[in-house]
């Protein structure tokens, strides 16, 4: 089975390449049935994979296929090839079968739109980037996934590219991600300089010989990375491109910008997690950075009144909890909240696009209400969902949001602080979420007559997928329940050989005071789990039980609640402080050194060429002794040259 | 040191390629008395191509010569035989319809395709002046008829006739540079006037004279095939005049034909003379810049391309300046290279010119995105690839020479280079912004995409992207091909 490791990413791109071809000439159910099924056939052979990985022993599970040599200059060697291991497996598992899904969900989402092809030929390229991206055995091949997903999603942003809002959306996010992978590159050349080479394996074995732990070179070149990272992962300070990027379709929101992309940049820290626990110091940033983007992106989610929106600033807000669980070295938990959060937020995302097409394409939740009924399907697996975010124990997301909280603060690379981030945080997203389930189904019916007509719930192709993906909500967390409960952690247990250093750090902490950190552990388990009913229970009072109490305590605070619902004016600040001077600077740069300077000279030098082209073009005459005589003097001065040249 | 004895013996192994050539002409030749046997005639034609092809192949590795020294086979040789195989081969695909369509579908095109190529290789098997010259009549004679194929049309029989003046005026140089190297080195063998070099330059009586005349004329005869500026004035009449495929042939055949035998002799031979350096210095200049230059301002398509091939003729014999393994193996790779995407350019022409009226000029290729989406973006392929943008083989063609320049102090030569490369995107665009920018005035006639085209546009895609993915297995085979040799 190892040698078929190449189909995975090649089936999807043999998908875009039929659909991408042939666009417009096929008929949507051809267009549908290669998109699907060529993204259907990448999953079976993953999952064929995985078993084949997991019945190798632990620290040999190991697939690597070299396809063949990509560059081979001087020291520099990149190969083609893909390696799988417990990490880039789970990945792989999580990119086709949430992929899989998804690319269901579409046929119906999408049934209506008139460049379906268009859809599904993008749908596959993403797939098959994201896949290279996971599986690249080096730095540069998972940069060219990096890129191909950067770019697969401006297009799937953009999609509706005649409405000015998504192109200006499909921009930015290209934008505010160059500067990230500005980073990534930075951080690439740096270890490539250092190590010389850039092939993960190398790389992890060399660095500790190379750098000094804790140097500033890893740090830097870890910081840089981590750049990349913010970009990609929509982490503060690069994070204001993911809500912009809910203009593109829903379905694209929930793969690109929920399940899989975004958390390419946690992929990314966990891979190169030797290097990090290499350079304490860029930890301490990452976990810092995840903890506050966690927390700033669940306080806009509170005053948010599309439905997507709510879920992008969530999405961020989880995004900034796997970086914590990466900042604090539990690497693994990290991965494990990606897994759950691809499940829970992919369902979340593909029950608001039900929604939002049962609403004719109505995204304000000012308009909705009283869905529950209308919508049935739709309402119980996002409400399931919504428990799995919430961290209601039992649910997929409880466990690896516990896991990140406790990590967080009994980590050696913790901090309370960190904790108490997590912990508020963990609240907020209980009680946005459950205010966007009871804006959104509960209550009178606040829509206009004409929308109402149209309310129905979604056809079969998007309800299985969604039912799917609520049985994974449900028990994806079982595989990593925590030691106090008496179980195995599978997860931790199976990434283990991929993850340097911090779980017998871990343990040898754990050990030393055993008993405390038992109890303690419950302890922090039950506060969250009260602070999450709490909250939920003040949504409910908020916007069921007394709607008026919300309504006066928006007045009250309506301070807080204006600038919260303009996101703290952050996209004003980068226009005032970034970009405003950047337009200044270009216009300058275009007006003056560009169109007197540089096109002066240039258009000097072409007309320049286009005079002595027009001299030479006499030379050729048509005549036949015109052409014999210029061959002679030709001949003439090559002979003397070499008759003179002899003596 | 050659084994005179094996080199004596007749051994036909060396010369089954060129055989076959020259029995698949003979039968299509022959065999056109018969009307049923016509519609054979182009699988006959590619039959034997193919067969050349393989038995070329079997000669891969194997070193040895005979005929009394006439013939040396070596992987050199067989490099660019393939080479030429190809580039028929694409031909003849290009031919099929065209020819058809402009009522010129006589069995003697394929015929001459073969003997020309059949000429080629004896250009390419041999290391002996007088064999080199014979095998270059028989590859010029039935091009000087291509070019004149199209005898109804009287700017086809005009570059008919200008090619053979020309042609015969250039051979006439040729002939007397081996006729004075052979007065001075007393043979014709390049191996032996290597050896008897040494005498022959430190010689201040008259020979060493005959003998450095002997190379400048040489050097003009094989230089007016490869159309080196200044002598190519006759290119842009005979392309633009022949037949559309016969002047893909011509832009690339014979010209990587010339540079097999120039390779051989100044390369690889003549190596000691230090006048040659600066000899190739200027040429290679002179024939990039002019060419680059004059392919600005033109209004037809063939002709625009015609330039461009003396331009890239330039960048070979940059290649040729710096001599050395890695500069031939690159310029060995830049000759595949352009194979393909010169040949692709004027497939896609080809294909425009069976609309009927089309002179292939710029104002026709408008709207040719619209009506014919998949042929523009194979054009604009062509085009990337002629004027050296990844990931095409251009790109790395040319990166690999002027990275051989560098390498050898040639800086200056490769900035020109760079430089006149540069100046080349501007023209090359401009066949992209017509087809894809220019405003549509009036209606586009539709072009009309035959099988065998079809298969002519993938080979020539395939490999002009090919090759700038996958460059390393043709540069172990251009390193094969000079290993070994003087």
């Amino acid at each position: 089975m190892a040698e078929y490791l190449f189909l995975v990413p090649l089936l999807p791109l043999i998908g875009f390449l039929i659909n991408g071809l042939l666009i417009g000439r096929l008929p949507r159910s051809v267009v549908s049935a290669v998109a699907c099924g060529s993204v259907g056939l990448s999953l079976i052979v993953a999952i064929m994979l995985f078993f084949d990985l997991k019945a190798l022993p632990a620290d040999a599970r190991l697939i690597e296929q070299t396809l063949f040599t990509w560059i081979s200059a001087d020291i520099l060697h990149v190969n083609l090839a893909f390696m799988l291991d417990p990490l880039s497996a789970i990945m792989i598992l999580v990119v086709t079968g949430v992929g899989f899904l998804i690319h269901v969900y579409s046929v119906g989402y999408m049934a209506h739109d008139k460049c379906f092809g268009r859809y599904f030929a993008y749908l596959n390229l993403f797939t098959f980037s994201m896949l290279v991206l996971v599986l690249a055995d080096n730095f540069l091949l998972m940069f060219v996934g990096w890129e191909g997903v950067g770019l697969c999603s401006y297009l799937l942003i953009g999609f509706w590219y005649e409405k000015q809002s998504a192109s200006d959306a499909g921009k930015k996010a290209f934008i505010v991600n160059r500067i990230g992978d500005f980073g990534f590159l930075i951080g690439m050349f740096i270890i490539f300089w250092h190590v010389g080479s850039l092939d993960f394996a190398t790389v992890s074995q060399n660095a500790p010989m190379v750098f000094a732990a804790g140097g500033t070179v890893i740090t830097v070149a870890c910081l840089c990375l981590f750049v990349g990272a913010t970009g990609k992962s929509a982490q503060i300070p690069l994070y204001v491109w993911l809500p912009d990027a809910m203009e593109g379709p829903t379905p694209v929101s929930a793969l690109i910008h929920a399940a899989t992309m975004v958390t390419a940049g946690v992929y990314m820290i966990a891979r190169t997690n030797v290097l990090y626990m290499m350079a304490p110091d860029a930890l301490m940033v990452v976990a810092i950075v995840g903890a506050a983007t966690a927390l700033f992106a669940a306080t806009i989610g509170l005053a948010q009144n599309d439905i997507k929106r709510v879920l992008a600033y969530s999405t961020v807000s989880q995004l900034g909890y796997m970086f914590l669980a990466c900042g604090v070295a539990a690497f693994s938990a990290g991965i494990f909240h990606l897994m759950t959060h691809a499940f829970f937020k992919a369902l979340l995302f593909l029950g608001a696009g039900s929604v939002i097409h049962a609403m004719s394409d109505k995204q304000d939740m000012r308009e909705m209400g009283g869905l529950k009924k209308h919508l049935p399907i739709t309402f119980m697996t996002m409400l399931i969902a919504t428990l799995a975010i919430s961290g209601i124990p039992g649910f997929s997301g409880f466990f690896s949001k516990d896991e990140i909280l406790w990590k967080s603060f009994s980590s050696s690379h913790g901090h309370v602080a960190l904790w108490v981030l997590g912990f508020i945080t963990a609240g907020l997203t209980a009680f946005y979420m459950f205010r966007l389930i009871y804006l959104t189904f509960y209550g009178e019916e606040r829509m206009d007559a004409e929308t109402k007509k149209h309310i129905h719930e979604s056809p079969r192709t998007m309800t299985v997928p969604l039912m799917i993906l609520a049985v994974l909500s449900v028990i994806g967390g079982l595989v990593g329940m925590p030691h106090i409960f008496g179980a195995t952690n599978y997860f931790e247990e199976w990434l283990h050989p991929v993850m340097a250093g911090p779980p017998q750090e871990a343990a040898t902490h754990a050990l030393a005071s055993a008993g405390a950190n038992t109890s303690m552990e419950w302890i922090l388990m039950f506060a969250s789990v009260a602070l999450v009913l709490m909250a939920i229970y003040l949504a409910w009072y908020l916007y069921r039980k007394n709607t008026a109490a919300a309504g006066s305590l928006a007045d009250k605070l309506s301070g807080a609640r204006t600038t919260l619902a303009n996101k703290y004016y952050v996209d004003e600040f980068y226009g005032a402080v970034v970009i405003r001077p950047l337009i200044v600077f270009s216009l300058f740069l275009w007006k003056i050194v560009d169109v007197i300077i540089i096109d002066g000279f240039l258009n000097g030098l072409a007309s320049l060429w286009h005079d002595i082209s027009n001299a030479l073009r006499h030379a050729q005459s048509g005549r036949v002794r015109s052409y014999a005589t210029m061959f002679v003097f030709g001949v003439i001065l090559v002979v003397a040259y070499f008759v003179l040249g002899s003596n | 040191m050659v084994d005179y004895v094996s080199a004596l013996s007749i051994d036909f192994n060396l010369i089954w390629p060129e055989i076959a050539l020259l029995i698949g002409a003979s039968v299509i030749l022959l065999g056109s008395i018969s009307k049923s046997f016509r519609p054979v005639i182009p699988a006959v034609a590619l039959i034997s191509c193919i067969v050349a092809m393989l038995l070329a192949s079997q000669q891969w590795g194997h070193q040895g010569s005979g005929f009394a020294d006439m013939v040396t086979c070596d992987n050199f040789g067989v490099m660019f035989k393939q080479i030429f195989l190809i580039a028929s081969i694409v031909t003849l695909f290009l031919g099929f319809r065209y020819l058809k369509v402009k009522g010129l579908n006589r069995p003697e095109y394929y015929a001459l395709i073969l003997f020309s190529t059949a000429g080629m290789m004896v250009m390419a098997n041999t290391a002996d002046l007088v064999v080199m010259f014979l095998g270059l009549e028989i590859m010029s004679l039935p091009l000087y008829v291509l070019a004149g194929f199209n005898r109804r049309s009287l700017e086809s029989s005009e570059a008919g006739i200008k090619y053979f003046l020309m042609g015969a005026f250039a051979t006439a140089f040729l002939l007397m540079g081996i006729a004075f190297i052979y007065g001075a080195a007393e043979t014709t063998n390049l191996r032996r006037i290597v050896t008897n070099f040494s005498y022959i330059a430190y010689d201040y009586n008259s020979t060493a004279i005959y003998f450095y005349s002997g190379i400048a004329l040489t050097l003009i005869g094989f230089g007016f095939k490869i159309a080196a500026v200044p002598f190519h004035s006759w290119v842009p009449d005979v392309y633009q005049g022949a037949p559309t495929p016969v002047t893909a042939f011509f832009s690339v055949a014979p010209k990587a034909a010339g540079f097999a035998v120039m390779l051989r002799i100044f390369v690889f031979g003549l190596s000691g003379v230090e006048l040659l350096t600066t000899a190739f210095w200027v040429l290679a200049v002179l024939t990039m810049s002019v060419g680059n230059i004059l392919a600005l301002r033109q209004d037809n398509v063939k002709r625009m391309l015609a330039y461009s091939s003396i331009s890239h003729a330039g960048y070979i014999l940059v290649a040729m300046t710096v001599g050395g393994a890695d500069a031939v193996s690159s310029a060995i790779f830049y000759l595949v290279a352009y194979t393909m995407f010169n040949l692709g350019a004027f497939a896609v022409v080809t294909v425009m010119e069976t609309r009927s009226g089309c002179r292939s000029e710029f104002s026709e290729l408008t709207g040719l995105s619209k009506v014919h989406p998949y042929l523009a973006a194979i054009l604009a392929l062509f085009m990337f690839a002629l004027s050296g943008f990844p990931p095409t083989a251009g790109f790395l063609g040319k990166f690999y020479i002027f990275s051989a320049a560098v390498h050898k102090g040639f800086i200056w030569l490769a900035v020109i280079g760079v430089m006149n490369s540069f100046v080349s995107v501007y023209y090359y665009l401009r066949v992209i912004k017509t087809a894809y920018f220019d405003e549509v005035k009036g209606k586009v006639t539709p072009v009309v995409l035959s099988p065998t085209v079809i298969i002519a546009l993938i080979i020539t895609a395939l490999g002009t992207l090919g090759l700038g993915f996958f460059p390393q297995q043709l540069l172990e085979f251009s390193q094969a091909a000079i290993f070994g040799m003087p």
